[in-house]
């Protein structure tokens, strides 16, 4: 398969035309509506914008690295273009009056936004099932979950719609969809990219992240969107390098470390062998492998319900009915405009964890989850460092089973949020971390994390581009 | 029965900033509706807050000059709750009810009020803190449903809570003017109350005497002028210290005040518990101020009243009442100094200022500044007067004018001839004819009569059109009547 950089060369060089791909692409899109993976196209707006690319090149400019290059992006990363809608019906026809920075970046650098794609309501979700749009397909087994919460765009990838997309990871809504349809998904260091656009689910770990169908088309896309922002006070001041640089590297001499805990119950036999195939491969290409130790891994997920939820309660209070699109009609007085709005408008899953982090904020409760949990997130860090001091990369499967089949894991909450135990440490330590596919049992895929240290994606993608090239062989 | 009476203010100041706390669309009072306002501000989906330096800047004065502490690790949180004006559904402040995230940008303050009776007493200020302002809701009659102008959404406020050290309500008056004085000598509030700069609530409670716990407090909201807040606590206390006395308990709510009918009236018959589950603001890192910030903040503050106040005593010698009411107000003493800055009498100058201009000023209500002439035009009069060109009754004739048309007063002296005769000759012919007009007065004074003088004099200066030297009248006439 061509890589995303010769396609951008070739549309630069004026061998091929932005129009013909994005063309090509919208055709595609509307071959595989089956499998749902778009919420909006924004048709003839990006034939408009690849046309006016054409004829910069034509005139001899040069334009970015991602030239003339189709591109997908989640319906919770907010465009002038088209609506934004976060997979809710309280936001269906909801339209931004600006780009968000991260979608101005991959603009600049000459892509073309294509479509806004399928999710989670608000990104609550590891199926993409809690859309208000209907779940998207896995396009490996349409029977399966495509994963999520940034399904639609794993999908989009996956069916070939677009080669390379934008998604978002609040507690592996990157990695999981990615394991789920064997692509390439990377969560970048909390603070890389500007979250100035993203529709806030939990602002405390919400990162704006890439799929491609290999390492170097997910990390040219995060080249061109990563770097400090002015409209983001959690934006990193780090300097940004070219991560696609030291993808040839090879691994040779690395450390990887294997946390004990992760290998432990609960994990599928064909994954574990799948994960630990590969694992030998790249010891035996000269990796050195350690056990390490994350002792709090045990308290991630209830962590994670309990931050990610209070946080979220407080940034879905906007949606009251007073603005955007969705208002209830019979309501009798303010209070109960709020209530009935946001009863029609929000889903089940949005409801519960709304209410869930209503109650750990709620005075009496506060210490014993809000406060709790902040200890323990602070203790999931200091673990990371203790394990970083010995090793380079940790290693863990990015899943703990198989992509589950659709409406599996819907109705059992408990299944669904332990489906995100090897990804949910990653946002509460706010490091990088990438999934890649690395086995096939049956249809279905199995994916490898790699988790990094803070600012070190060039050292990950490095690792996880050794790893895509061994495995591949 | 006589109760022990605890008080303690909630100010908020919206500071006059070029632009919003966290976004860059611009402050301004009496712009048209929703004008001043962008995705940031009005809340969109996607947007965050920027904190604004500068806003942190003056909450930072604010705190050096009452003495606070200044924390280098101040942290914002979010305050829940849903209302129409205010768009996120959370409003960003510094509150919060865990003392690991309750971290304001200034503790432990105070400030000096001076009572009646000439003491000083010190206030403690439990804390100054940040946080956005909400927009506002304006309920037309002429329309249906209630309107919503953004414009304030997002104006940066400092609150500054006071320590319940307050004990009677004229002792809150004088803490407010305080407050105001230094706001304004700081000039990072308009502290404007009637247009809502400077907003006030007051916590009000009874109790047996000093040594007893504090009684039920009532929050008394909707006072929009500092009169107001001392009537609304005086009424509040009066009716307090009734339903003590019948040996009723204080049921701890919020009233506002009725100013037509001058009387607290309960808002909410229920009490209603809030629960704001405030929580660290995840979109903000920390506000990181550094020492040697602090100490250029600190470098950079202008003098406050108290240290003008002592340098006017010291410097221009002027009595410390005058200093006092001459550093009330900032302009004021702007143009006192500019007035002494002409003029070596500067206790002659302070009159001028505390007597004519301040009436003025008042009777007009407008700032000194409005007035037609310059306070250097001012010394200049001070200085005819003290040089003897003028008298001190043709100084107010003079002063008129300049109020009238601004012009200098050496010209109006000039152009209505109002120089001071000296000339003993010239004198001596205003006397000679006003004796002989008074032949029996004179035959009154001399059979001893003296107090009949001053009638003399002032039917000479009459006579001069005010202009005749008054020490040289009395000489004269005193060697008339007695040689």
């Amino acid at each position: 398969m061509a890589t995303v950089a010769d396609t951008a060369r070739k549309v630069q060089s004026g061998e091929i035309t932005s129009e013909s791909l994005v063309q090509a692409s919208l055709a595609k899109i509307e071959a595989s509506k089956g499998l749902n993976a778009y919420i909006s196209v924004l048709g003839e707006q990006a034939l408009e914008r690849a046309r006016a690319l054409d004829k910069r090149v034509k005139a001899g400019e040069k334009l970015g690295p991602l030239a003339g290059i189709p591109v997908a992006v989640k319906d919770n990363i907010v465009t002038a273009q088209g609506r934004t809608t976060c997979g809710s019906k309280i936001l269906g026809d909801f339209h931004s009056p600006y780009d968000a920075t991260a979608v101005e970046r991959l603009i600049a650098a000459g892509a073309v936004p294509v479509g806004k794609t399928n999710m989670d309501e608000f990104a609550m979700g590891a199926t993409s099932e809690t859309s208000a749009f209907g779940a998207p397909k896995n396009p490996l087994d349409p029977s399966v979950i495509a994963g999520g919460s940034s399904g639609g765009s794993a999908v989009a990838v996956a069916s070939g719609t677009v080669a390379i997309a934008l998604g978002s990871d609040t507690g592996g809504s990157i990695r999981q969809p990615a394991s789920c349809c064997g692509l390439v998904g990377i969560k970048p260091t909390y603070g890389r990219v500007s979250r100035y656009g993203l529709v806030a689910y939990a602002s405390s770990l919400d990162q704006i992240g890439t799929f491609g169908n290999s390492v170097a088309d997910a990390a040219l896309l995060l080249n061109s969107i990563c770097g400090w922002d002015k409209h983001d006070n959690t934006s990193a001041q780090v300097a940004v390098p070219d991560f696609t640089a030291s993808l040839a590297k090879g691994i040779k001499g690395k450390i990887i470390g294997l946390p004990k805990e992760f290998f432990g119950v609960g994990l599928n036999q064909d994954v574990r062998s799948a994960v630990m195939k590969a694992l030998e491969t790249l010891e035996k290409a000269g990796a050195v492998m350690r056990e390490v130790s994350i002792p709090s891994f045990q308290y991630a997920v209830a962590a994670y319900y309990v931050i990610a939820t209070a946080e979220a309660s407080a940034n879905l209070s906007r949606f009251d009915g007073v603005r955007y699109t969705i208002r209830s009609k019979d309501a009798k007085d303010l209070f109960g405009l709020y209530a009935k709005t946001r009863s029609e408008g929000f889903g089940e899953e949005v409801k519960k964890r709304i209410l869930l982090g209503t109650y750990v904020l709620s005075s009496g409760f506060y210490d014993a989850y809000y406060m709790q949990a902040q200890k323990v997130r602070r203790l999931i860090t200091e673990d990371f460092n203790k394990a970083f001091a010995t090793c380079d990369v940790v290693v863990s499967p990015t899943m703990p089973t198989l992509p589950p089949k659709l409406g599996e894991i819907y109705s059992d909450p408990m299944a669904q949020y332990l489906g995100d135990i090897y990804t949910v440490a990653v946002n509460l330590a706010g490091l990088p971390a990438s999934s890649q596919p690395v086995g096939r049992v049956g249809k279905l895929a199995v994916g490898l994390q790699f988790i990094g240290k803070a600012f070190q994606e060039e050292e990950l993608l490095q690792v996880a581009a050794a790893t895509e090239k061994l495995c591949a062989a | 029965m006589a109760y022990s009476v605890v008080i303690g203010l909630e100010v908020h100041a919206q500071l006059s900033t070029n632009t919003k706390m966290f976004c860059g669309c611009k402050v301004e009072f009496g712009a048209e509706p929703n004008t001043l306002v962008c995705p940031v501000c009005l809340g969109m989906p996607g947007t965050l807050p920027m904190p604004n330096a500068k806003a942190v800047e003056y909450a930072i004065m604010m705190g050096l000059a009452c003495d606070s502490r200044i924390d280098t690790k101040a942290m914002w949180t979010r305050k829940n709750y849903f209302y129409p004006d205010l768009p996120k559904g959370y409003q960003i402040t510094q509150q919060g009810e865990n003392a690991l995230y309750d971290r304001p940008i200034c503790t432990k303050g105070h400030l000096d009020i001076d009572l009646d009776d000439g003491t000083r007493k010190r206030i403690g200020l439990t804390r100054i803190h940040m946080e956005e302002d909400a927009g506002k809701l304006i309920h037309d009659l002429t329309v249906s449903d209630s309107l919503f102008d953004a414009n304030r959404c997002g104006t940066p406020l400092i609150e500054i809570v006071s320590d319940p050290d307050l004990r009677t309500p004229r002792e809150a008056y004088l803490y407010l003017e305080k407050l105001k004085q230094i706001l304004e000598y700081l000039e990072i509030c308009d502290a404007n109350m009637e247009r809502g700069n400077l907003r006030c609530d007051a916590n009000v409670s009874l109790r047996k005497d000093e040594f007893a716990p504090f009684g039920n407090r009532v929050e008394l909201k909707n006072m929009n002028s500092f009169h107001n807040i001392e009537k609304a606590l005086e009424s509040e206390i009066e009716l307090q210290a009734m339903l003590l006395d019948r040996g009723e308990t204080i049921p701890k709510q919020t009233k506002r005040w009725d100013v037509a009918r001058g009387v607290t009236v309960a808002t909410r018959t229920k009490e209603e518990a809030h629960d704001y589950r405030y929580f660290p603001e995840p979109d903000l890192v920390r506000i990181n101020v550094d020492w040697k910030h602090i100490e250029e903040v600190k470098a950079a503050l202008p003098e406050l009243p108290e240290a003008r106040r002592k340098r006017y005593v010291e410097e221009y010698g002027i009595p410390p009442y005058d200093a006092a009411v001459l550093t009330s107000d900032k302009p004021v003493s702007q143009f006192y100094e500019r007035v002494c800055a002409v003029t070596k009498d500067k206790k002659a100058a302070s009159n001028w200022v505390m007597g004519e201009v301040l009436r003025v000023v008042k009777e007009r209500t407008i700032s000194v500044w409005d007035l037609k002439f310059t306070p250097e035009q001012l010394g200049d009069l001070v200085n005819l007067i003290g040089d003897g060109t003028i008298s001190g009754k043709i100084a107010k004739a003079v002063f008129e004018d300049m109020l009238a048309d601004g012009k200098a007063p050496g010209q109006i002296v000039k152009d209505k001839n109002l120089v001071v005769i000296n000339d003993s000759g010239a004198i001596e012919a205003y006397i000679r004819d006003v004796l002989e007009k008074n032949q029996d007065s004179v035959v009154a004074y001399k059979a001893g009569k003296v107090k009949l003088l001053g009638f003399f004099v002032g039917q000479v200066m009459k006579a001069s059109g005010g202009k005749a030297g008054p020490d040289q009248v009395n000489q004269i006439l005193k060697k008339h009547l007695e040689g």
